[in-house]
């Protein structure tokens, strides 16, 4: 394969990939001469445009991506992203709109807001939506900012934030940003929230919990009533991160759980492409008495049509530009309307069907450190495989060499060497067998040639790649020494 | 469903090897009570042909198709070379998730070490991260950094910030304790140096100005740097139209201590306001604070050189609440669509459409700063965008122009009342002098009516 | 393995005492944990630490850990290599990879900490 240089080592003087028509109003020469103006952007590259197609063409062929295969990357629920949703969201008439253009020329636009926040509403059971965080973990911390502008206005903005243990990272850090200490609950030998711990824990210091339903490790919180009492009776508030909406998605609605408040993840249950890391949108679902707390702008119907309200004395205020991530937003609605009520449905039982029959399959192999039945997805850890020096990231490259991309490791913390593995709906029985033989191949290969693991991936465009050298000695940008170059 | 890849019998043999009879039997963890005994009310699941004509229905509800429009404010019409579109569609860049398997990531990962490099040749910059959500909330994550860098507890943000920058940093900030300082804008619609002078003190933790600002009123960038450092506060400086760095002045080489921006411009349709991409760059030594992904170079064990994420422990999945930012996933796919764009259009290309830019800003400007009735607010130099005041009211004036066609500029009154019937216009390398003169000659019929 | 005349925590520092100064570190044990650092946050010297006052942070790829002063007193001198060698600390724990270096305020303090004996037996209740 050829490897690809860094377009700044291709560059080379006067070449360039883009035309403009002549200017065609008069010059003013002396435009600039009151300006601070810059010789040139040293270092700016140069190339023609098939140099750039070229270039492009050739590192995407070194991505592994959802087209592919198989992604069983848990709690990121990496389904397949409908192509049609991409076709209706790149419309001009959605593309150019400018967000300040006068509102009776952008109804279309108003108008998807507004139903795609009535079906949130409805999917989710809660009272409104605001569509405008921009990602999960913005939706995050607008949720808490909510809970904090209420409490305030109630006199106490309280100091905690209790955290299961087995939470995203996001949640810990989001509740920081907004002013909070969190606190840890424990989980309890099923992998749940446990009880005991949350009723000492929860006081009238406690703002809020967050919690993830079904949790990381795939289980539902069979007490999720319970816990909401608990939390509710001394004035607390139950924030539900919904990254594992996909396990629940037209079965069950959050907002039926006494949730006050829940992210949903459009990148994720709602199938807008993750696109190598964003753009994602995170929508904020409440319960009636927060409405009148979430972010300006809402969309509104009145007499003349749709229209933005920014008459909202209590709100938390602006947390962005403009009114979200529009475009995502239509890919979310695209792909509802193309599901419909029955649609909805199938896909959390087939997620939930595909995650067990994985399970099952490899639950000798592998070992799963909670036996609690799982929905979406389950948490395997390579506690066989330790016994033969062989560590999840080891598992984890070598299934690269059998063309699937490999779960993920970095969390729940409670599990030590995880494999998180989410398989979504759209997986064909083929695909899903692909991973289960990989895998089986791998605890063999772990026992008999733990080496050929150790040494993986090998078919790849690199192999493993030194991370410690990287965070050790920084090379954050191309500085057009010859060191940096790539040598043969 | 056609996105399900199961057959019943798929199904049957599935069921069998778990071990249950029904799919329904797998979700008995969930307590009855929770579950829904209703069907969604949501539509019938629709087919591919009749998705699209529903959507082509709400689309055609847009109606600016035919206007000529002068708004920028904060999101702007540029041209999209064809191959930004096109490569950025490929799956490839599509379809993955945020490359944390760098060995079958490279793509996404050589990708944003370019973006990285882009950002800051053009800020001037040492260092520049993987990106932010917009604009606006990169630089609330600017404002807190400071904070975290020295702890102090005032802020001056400049009066001509982008109201949404403002607000979205009075949102981020709320808890933090942070006192807020406006600065005055001068009659050239630039900082007032004499009162950032009286506001500063050493307790600022830091300023934040923009340029060019909300008015397209270029700022004397080294002059705020300097007066900053002076206080031994952080000069935080927001560029919301990057095209403009194309000919001005790095903000590094004026000492800017961090660069945050919206890089819409850079080949980034305006969708209705989203999604874009903020962009965030600073000096090296404040690299443990740097909010958001980093990609580091490295090399494999075979010496070939790769890329990764790297510096991961200043982020939440590690250091938790005591991370640098809450950001997870960011605008990785419009960061590459910028990324494309700026090597599509090279040194030259880049320096060529500012060029163009300032110069059919400024034809506008004059010439519709000579209609009777229509006056320049501001004597500051501009880049593209300007702000004119009217002797009628803007809203007439509005009404008028969309009768032509034309969807004039963003009246002020709202976000700066003291600015009655002014109105803040974008003139870009989209418009021909045609459109220009046809703003002018409607300008002129609406202000002869009355 | 580890110096019988240091004293030790239960975080894994360790500190040396010389005189009426100490040198502190993390131990071998702290460092396999934490596998290769590759960064290191030092304070300043001047600064007055508490007994069990945050000193600095440890870093590796992908963990962070929190080093605790294992007695009170003002930082006399850092070890500046650190910054562009935090392998020291995995090559020469004990050793090359000290961290810093206070003015002890209340030896008695020392009482609390572990001896060597005591460190090793508490490592073993550890690794079971």
């Amino acid at each position: 394969m050829i490897r690809e240089p860094l377009i700044f080592e291709i560059s080379n003087e006067g070449k360039s990939a883009f035309s403009l028509p002549n200017i065609d109003v008069p010059v003013k020469e002396d435009i600039l001469k009151n300006l601070p103006v810059r010789k040139e952007i040293a270092g700016f590259p140069q190339v023609s445009e098939p140099e750039l197609v070229r270039h492009f063409t050739r590192l995407s062929k070194t991505n592994y991506c959802v087209d592919e295969g198989f992604y069983p990357l848990g709690s990121c629920t990496m389904k397949y992203n409908p192509k049609v949703n991409e076709k209706i969201a790149n419309n001009h008439k959605f593309l150019s709109s400018h967000p300040f253009s006068p509102i009776d020329l952008v109804q279309g636009n108003l108008e998807i807001l507004k139903m795609t926040e009535e079906l949130l509403v409805e999917i989710t059971g809660m009272d409104a939506f605001t569509l405008q965080p921009s990602a999960g973990a913005q939706g995050e911390l607008v949720g808490m900012m909510l809970i904090r502008a209420l409490l305030e206005e109630k006199g106490d903005p309280r100091k905690i934030v209790l955290i299961p243990d087995s939470a995203h990272g996001t949640n810990p850090s989001s509740a920081h940003i907004c002013g909070y200490k969190v606190q840890e609950v424990k989980s309890n030998k099923s992998g749940t929230v446990d009880l005991a711990n949350l009723l000492n824990a929860m006081k009238e210091d406690v703002a809020a919990l967050m919690i993830t339903n079904p949790n990381t490790l795939g289980v539902f919180e069979f007490d999720i009533k319970k816990i909401a009492e608990i939390v509710h009776a001394k004035g607390g508030f139950i924030y539900m991160d919904g990254a594992n909406m996909n396990a629940l998605i037209g079965n069950c609605r959050p907002g039926d759980m006494d949730v006050d408040v829940i992210h949903l993840n459009l990148h994720k249950t709602f199938s807008t492409p993750h696109g190598g890391g964003g753009p994602g949108s995170g929508p904020v679902g409440v319960k009636k008495e927060l409405i009148p707390y979430l972010p300006v702008p809402l969309v509104e119907k009145g007499e003349k049509g749709y229209f933005l309200d920014f008459d909202r004395p209590k709100s938390i205020g602006r947390i962005r530009s403009f009114y979200g991530n529009f475009q995502v937003v239509v890919k979310a609605l695209a792909y509802v309307l193309s599901l419909g009520h029955e649609g909805m449905k199938e896909v959390s039982e087939i997620a939930v069907l595909n995650s067990n029959y994985i399970r099952k399959c490899l639950e000798e192999d592998f070992h799963l450190e909670y036996k609690t039945p799982t929905l979406h997805e389950c948490v395997f850890s390579d506690k066989f495989q330790k016994v033969h020096g062989i560590t999840n990231l080891d598992i984890a490259k070598r299934l690269i060499d059998y063309g699937v991309h490999p779960p993920t490791m970095s969390f729940p913390l409670i599990v030590h060497g995880a494999l998180m593995v989410e398989p979504t709906e759209t997986e064909s029985k083929r695909d899903l067998d692909i991973f289960i033989d990989a895998m089986k191949k791998i605890a063999q290969e772990a026992k008999t040639n733990p080496n050929v693991l150790k040494g993986a991936p090998h078919e790849t465009y690199v192999r493993r790649l030194d991370e410690i050298g990287a965070a050790r000695n920084q090379v954050l940008k191309w500085e057009g020494t010859a060191a940096q170059n790539e040598k043969d | 469903m056609r996105y399900i890849s199961l057959s019943d019998k798929d199904k049957k043999d599935m069921l069998k090897k778990i071990g249950v009879s029904s799919i329904e039997e797998l979700f008995s963890t969930i307590p009855k009570d929770v579950r829904l005994k209703e069907k969604l009310r949501i539509p019938e699941e629709l087919s591919e042909p009749d998705l699209i004509r529903r959507f082509e229905e709400i689309a055609n509800k847009n109606s600016y198709d035919n206007y000529i429009s002068f708004l920028g404010a904060g999101a702007y019409a540029h041209f999209i070379p064809s191959i930004v579109d096109c490569i950025s569609s490929r799956g490839e860049f599509v379809t993955p998730y945020t490359p944390y398997q760098p060995e079958v990531s490279q793509g996404t990962l050589q990708a944003i070490f370019e973006f990285q490099t882009l950002i800051c040749q053009l800020t001037g910059m040492d260092i520049a991260n993987a990106s932010l959500y917009d604009g606006a909330s990169g630089a609330a994550e600017a404002i807190l950094m400071a904070h975290r860098i020295n702890g102090k507890p005032k802020l001056l943000m400049a009066n001509t910030l982008h109201p949404h920058y403002k607000d979205t940093i009075r949102t981020y900030t709320k808890n933090l304790g942070l006192a807020i300082e406006e600065i005055r804008f001068t009659e050239s619609g630039a900082t007032d140096f004499s009162d950032l002078k009286e506001k500063l003190d050493e307790n600022t933790s830091a300023v934040i100005i923009q340029s060019p600002n909300f008015f397209g009123v270029v700022e004397q960038i080294g002059t705020v740097s300097e007066l900053t450092h002076k206080n031994k506060a952080m000069c935080i400086v927001a560029v919301a139209e990057p095209v403009s760095l194309g000919l001005l002045e790095a903000p590094g080489a004026l000492n800017a201590d961090i660069v945050v921006g919206e890089g819409q411009s850079f080949g980034i349709p305006m969708s209705f306001g989203g999604p874009y991409v903020g962009f965030m760059a600073c000096a090296k030594e404040f690299v443990r604070q740097f909010p958001g992904r980093i990609v580091g170079q490295t090399k494999d064990v075979d010496g070939k050189r790769g890329f990764v994420l790297t510096l991961s422990t200043r982020e939440q999945h590690i250091r938790r609440e005591r991370a640098t930012s809450n950001i997870c996933t960011n605008q990785s796919l419009c960061a590459l669509r910028a990324t494309i764009y700026l090597e599509a259009l090279g040194k030259e290309g880049l320096k060529e459409l500012a060029w163009q830019n300032i110069q059919k800003a400024n034809y506008a400007l004059d010439k519709l700063s000579i209609v009777k009735g229509i006056k320049r607010k501001f004597t500051g130099d501009i880049f593209n965008e300007f702000v004119l005041e009217f002797e009628r009211p803007w809203p007439e004036l509005e009404a008028y122009l969309q009768e032509k066609s034309i969807i004039g500029g963003l009246g002020l009154d709202e976000y700066y009342p003291e600015l009655k019937n002014c109105a803040l216009f974008c003139v870009t390398e989209m418009h021909k002098k045609e459109d220009i003169d046809r703003l002018f000659e409607s300008l002129k019929e609406a202000l002869l009516q009355s | 393995m580890y110096p019988d005349n240091f004293y030790y925590t239960k975080d894994h520092e360790w500190v040396r005492i010389e005189g009426d100064k100490g040198t502190i570190g993390i131990t071998d044990f702290a460092q396999k944990q934490l596998g290769d650092v590759v960064y290191v946050e030092l304070p300043a010297v001047g600064t007055n630490l508490e007994f069990h006052q945050t000193i600095g942070v440890v870093e590796s790829v992908k963990a962070v850990s929190d080093v605790y002063s294992p007695v009170s007193g003002e930082v006399v001198a850092v070890n500046t290599e650190l910054n562009d060698s935090p392998e020291l600390l995995n090559e020469d724990p004990h050793g090359k990879g000290w961290m810093i270096q206070i003015k002890i305020r209340d030896d008695s303090e020392l009482q609390k900490l572990m001896t060597v004996e005591e460190y090793e037996k508490f490592l073993e209740g550890l690794e079971e």
